[in-house]
């Protein structure tokens, strides 16, 4: 029953994805209970997700495209390899 | 023998109707356009060389696909031997007595001020990267598909070639790692 901070902590990580189970959540918040750092780590986690999300937000829209030369450069690497 | 849904190969045309496609998967995995370029450039060979095992039961891109996501593992296996060993930062004392206790330099330590206002602040979207950008690349790798990209556990899993614990445990020292980075380079004063 009782974690140690690394586990409490990766349980922690594990439930900022919505994926801990029953058992662990119950275990986590046992061990949040007795200990300030992990309560600690617990909250900015929250933090740190909603950070992510920002992150992902800026990033997700952008998606990467490859320019007329390296396209032009694909083809005519490909374009050697077929005839050879 | 020509049958009416099966499947031809057009290599002419790869790079038309799927380069694009291909480099896009590549670096919402490895964030790297130069390294995305060249695993597309290899999937493309690869897929050249290996036409003969093309059945036409899947489409000419699935299979395009299928052959990236090996170069994508092979990539994974190769960084995760070279240097995957030595530049793990740990955050817990891995053994004696306070095993599993938090690291003294490492203990959170309360995030003074307008946490709100930094939260908002649009530079921090850069500073995450900076800080995501240190962490071992295979912790980056995952962390990045997971989290940035939101990737089902599972399809990570097969597309590395992980167990769920091991990609857990990745995720967990990327955070770890990821929340001290943030409070020193962004949330301390």
């Amino acid at each position: 029953m009782k974690l140690t901070c690394d586990e409490a902590s990766a349980i922690c990580d594990k439930s900022q994805y919505n994926e801990a189970s029953f058992w662990e959540k119950i275990k986590l918040r046992v061990h949040l209970f007795l200990c300030k750092k992990c309560g600690l780590y617990a909250k900015q986690n929250k933090i740190m997700s909603t950070c992510l999300q920002k992150l992902k937000d800026s990033e997700y829209p952008k998606t990467q495209h490859l320019n007329q030369d390296e396209i032009k450069y694909l083809e005519q690497e490909l374009k050697t390899k077929i005839e050879s | 023998m020509a049958v009416t849904d099966k499947q031809f190969l057009n290599p002419e045309k790869w790079v038309s109707l799927h380069a694009d496609y291909l480099f896009n998967y590549t670096i919402g995995r490895l964030n790297d356009r130069d390294l995305a370029k060249d695993l597309v450039q290899d999937t493309f060979f690869s897929a050249l060389k290996a036409k003969g095992n093309f059945k036409g039961e899947s489409s000419e891109r699935t299979w395009l696909i299928a052959i990236l996501k090996r170069k994508i593992v092979d990539y994974y296996r190769k960084i995760n031997s070279i240097k995957g060993k030595a530049e793990v930062r740990m955050n817990f004392y891995a053994d004696g007595e306070r095993e599993g206790e938090w690291l003294e330099e490492r203990v959170p330590t309360d995030w003074s001020g307008e946490i709100e206002k930094k939260i908002e602040n649009e530079e921090l979207a850069l500073v995450l990267e900076k800080c995501i950008g240190k962490l071992p690349e295979k912790y980056a790798i995952v962390f990045r598909m997971k989290t940035v990209h939101q990737i089902e556990t599972e399809d990570i899993c097969k597309e590395l070639d992980i167990t769920t614990s091991n990609l857990w445990v990745i995720i967990h020292r990327a955070r770890t790692q990821l929340r001290k980075c943030m409070e020193d380079n962004w949330f301390k004063n």
